[in-house]
């Protein structure tokens, strides 16, 4: 169940888009409408919750520190792992979301012969997701060029280097097959890893079909069904100008599965700030990594810092003041 | 209750299977052995806890308060809004398990509700039914679930089996760490007045009488005489320390297991013989007697109540900066706390040796050095005598403790001074060691005998690491610097690696130390021949 509701959920909005627009000829409301709502609600979702973190405060100074601290001059410090600068910590933290630096650390706990635990390197996770991560990010980046009215130098030299295996025509992106395979290898291994399978939510898998089936219809257009590119971009080019215009040859034959495209790219953008996709914003933000570990050093200030009711020196000395006196510790009042 | 008499092999005989249902449809069997005592009304009075009440974790009910539910809620909402982490925690995992394999309950017993992420999610689950949209509206599909007292009891069974160790943060790629919500859960617990025995006592001890053992101040003093007496045997010295001294330099706090039982007092011994060696202008204090706070165990609000005497004692006495003892949890507490609950500490001063001039810049604000680094830079200024010989019965590891290791970072201080005062010391595997370290398992005030069968599970990753070195290098001693560690350890180690025996670092500092005027030594901290030595007896 857990697998096979987000996965009709995700067809049921495949459907819905090719029928509403083959059907229905909704390619306005599937076009226009929702991908502004769609924008807005992930704009003004995104803020809220950053917000609302950011309105949570950071009573203490609580980095998880991976290697030895600042300490005696002649003791070598590990600058990053245990940062006691701000430089440190944006390294820390530079590594931390470019290149996964905690994911890297992973090892697998292996319990063998009944006897002893071993453990090993295990770095399939920290590859595979590195790989979705980046390679979405590039074919993010690819699209600005139907955003903008002549595409960049940078957008261009990407999409080269993207194309660099130089097959086929028109060209194949290396991204999307990349992108592909890591989707793959995190849905499969959510599968078959007991322990994960087990701790795995619906809202773990629907994002995981739906960025899927993202990816699969832009691949089709691109490789298979072709769409006529020209029009896709005067629609794009309204898009962002605030005069949408849909295309005539838009409106028939392949034009359907641009706006499957375009709606589950929609609802993926709608989801993002109510979901576990929000972990883009919360990286960076978590006190245990962006953190200086120098709360000897200087004063952290809790800001919701209140008066405790303590036991005072006094009170204990008229508990013990006799037993002290006699025990020749020295007491306050005789 | 029964005895628990499980053997080793019977238990690492670890069944890693899922269940058949689903996490949220296996109910939580509260398993003799694996649970502590609840507390005793009158301790939760001493410290006026909410709730008080009579209960029992094994039977049904557990007479939770009519407004438990709401007690509950407010209380979720009222750390949401006090703690980014909290907050953040609750919003951001994506379940990549990542953490799952890294936790030593988890490795020890196999529960899938071990994993640190399911951990969370226990609390996560009823955090997305109440608090957010979503979860409101799709319920179970969202992963949300209500909040039942069958609930609460899960909390209080699973947050219980978490000592706030961090090992699963250091693998998290967003560093979520399940010890910020243990903190939360035992909190949110505590507010319904469920603590356990083994926290409740000692929290109520160190509030009355300034250490979680209950030690008066007359017995605080002869318990060190005691000592004293043995150093005398072994050195023929005579130390005479003060206690609650005014004008003294520096005040040292220690935690006061190390004043209680063995091998802990070997360790106090080592502190009394070096200070006495250094001619240090000290004081011991009997009011703030105790480094450890088992009311970081409890509530935010508590930690700070009992961590209050540090300071206060040090400005009663006019001291100059505090020095503090071998322990982790304490550390932890000093390290990311004190300065914040009690600063600024404006009437010490900025810590200096008074030995070797070394000013620790890294304590300048809060004014407290651990012992690791003031022995440290002593070894490094060469101003102790050491005659390392005298450990050469001892294959000597190290077992960082979780919050030097991943709550501060000393992680190379102690490995000096062993290497310093050891002929033969040798590493543990390295996915067990520094930020990778183990816990003992029975941290966070879990050090009970009624949960002796959970102890013994969240021990066996560490034993089974020492169990390699054992086998590897013959390894028979495992060094520290954790109170805990000391009278917890001792237990695991028994019980999975029998020969091998645990100590403080300063345990072992004692024995090389070659002190001015001492007499051949002949035994070593334990009172144990030194090997050679026998004949000349």
């Amino acid at each position: 169940m857990k697998m096979l509701l987000p996965f009709v959920a995700v067809m049921a909005l495949v459907a819905a888009a090719l029928m509403a627009v083959n059907v229905a000829n909704l390619h306005f409301l599937f076009g226009v409408a929702i991908p502004y709502i769609a924008f807005a609600v992930f704009t003004a979702g995104f803020v809220y919750r950053i917000v609302k973190w950011a309105s949570s405060p950071v009573p203490f100074r609580i980095p998880t520190t991976c290697g030895q601290e600042f300490s005696l001059p002649w003791v070598k410090q590990n600058k990053i792992e245990n940062p006691s600068t701000a430089t440190g910590v944006i390294i820390r933290m530079a590594l931390e979301i470019f290149l996964f630096r905690s994911l890297f650390r992973n090892i697998k706990a292996e319990l063998r012969d009944g006897q002893k635990i071993v453990y090993g390197s295990d770095k399939w996770l920290w590859l595979a997701g590195l790989a979705f991560h980046w390679t979405f990010l590039v074919i993010l980046v690819r699209h600005l060029r139907f955003f903008v009215g002549d595409v960049p130098m940078s957008i261009a030299m990407l999409e080269h280097l993207d194309g660099f295996l130089q097959i086929g025509v028109p060209m194949i992106y290396i991204t999307d097959g990349v992108i592909l395979a890591a989707i793959g290898y995190l849905f499969i291994r959510r599968v078959l890893l007991p322990q994960i399978r087990y701790i795995s939510l619906p809202a773990d898998y629907f994002p995981l079909f739906l960025i899927a089936a993202i990816v699969v219809s832009g691949i089709l257009m691109r490789y298979i069904v072709k769409v006529d590119v020209v029009g896709v971009k005067n629609f794009t080019m309204g898009l962002v100008t605030f005069t949408p215009v849909i295309p005539a040859t838009l409106m028939q034959g392949n034009g359907a599965w641009f706006f499957l495209h375009v709606f589950l790219i929609s609802v993926l953008f709608a989801y993002f700030p109510f979901s576990k996709l929000m972990h883009m914003g919360g990286v960076f933000m978590s006190p245990t990594r962006n953190m200086i570990n120098n709360s000897r050093m200087v004063r952290h200030v809790n800001p919701w810092n209140y008066p405790v009711h303590v036991h005072t020196y006094e009170e204990y000395e008229n508990d013990f003041r006799d037993k002290m006196k006699a025990a020749g510790i020295p007491v306050e009042k005789e | 209750m029964a005895k628990f008499t499980a053997k080793p092999k019977d238990l690492i005989n670890i069944d890693y299977t899922t269940p058949k249902t689903e996490w949220m449809d296996t109910p939580t069997e509260i398993r003799e052995h694996m649970f502590c005592h609840a507390t005793k009304a009158k301790d939760l009075e001493t410290v006026e806890f909410p709730n008080i009440h009579e209960w029992r974790p094994q039977d049904e009910d557990w007479k939770l308060p009519a407004n438990w539910e709401q007690t509950i809620l407010q209380g979720m909402q009222d750390l949401l809004k006090k703690y980014r982490s909290f907050q953040l925690f609750m919003d951001i995992c994506v379940r990549c398990g990542a953490c799952a394999d890294k936790c030593h309950f988890f490795i020890g017993s196999g529960d899938p509700k071990n994993m640190p992420v399911l951990r969370a999610e226990l609390m996560r689950s009823v955090y997305r039914g109440n608090f957010t949209l979503a979860g409101k509206i799709l319920k179970k599909l969202a992963g949300a679930r209500k909040l039942t007292p069958a609930v609460i009891k899960e909390w209080w069974y699973y947050f219980y089996q978490c000592t706030e160790c961090r090992r699963c943060s250091v693998f998290c790629p967003y560093g979520i760490d399940t010890a910020e919500v243990t903190m939360m859960a035992r909190e949110l617990l505590n507010l319904l007045g469920l603590q356990l025995g083994w926290i409740g006592g000692p929290v109520a001890n160190c509030y009355m009488k300034g250490n979680h053992l209950g030690l008066e101040p007359h017995t605080i003093k002869s318990s060190v005489e005691f000592f004293l007496d043995d150093i005398k045997e072994i050195t023929g010295i005579t130390i005479e320390p003060t206690f609650n001294r005014k004008g003294a330099e520096i005040l040292f706090v220690t935690p006061s297991g190390d004043l209680f039982a063995n091998p802990g007092t070997y360790t106090a011994m080592g502190y009394l013989m070096l200070f006495h060696e250094l001619g240090l202008d000290y004081t011991w204090s009997t009011y703030a007697s105790e480094g450890g706070n088992f009311g970081f165990f409890t509530s935010n609000e508590m930690a700070k109540r009992l961590n209050s005497k540090i300071y206060a004692e040090a400005k009663r006495l006019g001291v100059k900066w505090i020095l503090g003892g071998e322990c982790g949890h304490m550390w932890r507490v000093i390290h990311q706390y004190m300065d914040t609950w009690q600063g600024p500490a404006d009437f010490l001063q900025e810590p200096v040796s008074p030995i070797t001039g070394t000013k620790f810049e890294n304590a300048k604000a809060t004014k407290m050095v651990h012992i690791a680094e003031f022995t440290a830079d002593l070894i490094k200024n060469n101003k102790l005598k050491l005659d390392k010989s005298r450990n050469d019965h001892l294959v000597v590891t190290y077992h960082d403790s979780c919050n030097t290791a991943r709550g501060m970072g000393m992680l190379e201080e102690p490995r000096y001074i062993i290497n310093n005062v050891c002929n033969h010391f040798h590493e543990m595997p390295e996915d067990t060691i520094k930020e990778k370290t183990f816990c003992c398992g029975s941290g966070t005030g879990l050090n009970a005998s009624e949960n002796m069968e959970l102890r013994m599970r969240g021990g066996l990753p560490r034993a089974n690491a020492v169990k390699f070195v054992k086998e590897k290098h013959g390894v028979n001693m495992l060094a520290n610097v954790c109170a805990i560690d000391r009278a917890t350890l001792s237990a695991s180690v028994d019980y999975w690696v029998p020969g091998t025996a645990v100590c403080g670092t300063h345990e072992l500092v004692a024995n090389a130390l070659v002190m001015k005027g001492e007499k051949e030594r002949t035994l070593d901290i334990r009172l144990e021949p030194l090997p050679g030595k026998e004949a000349s007896e």
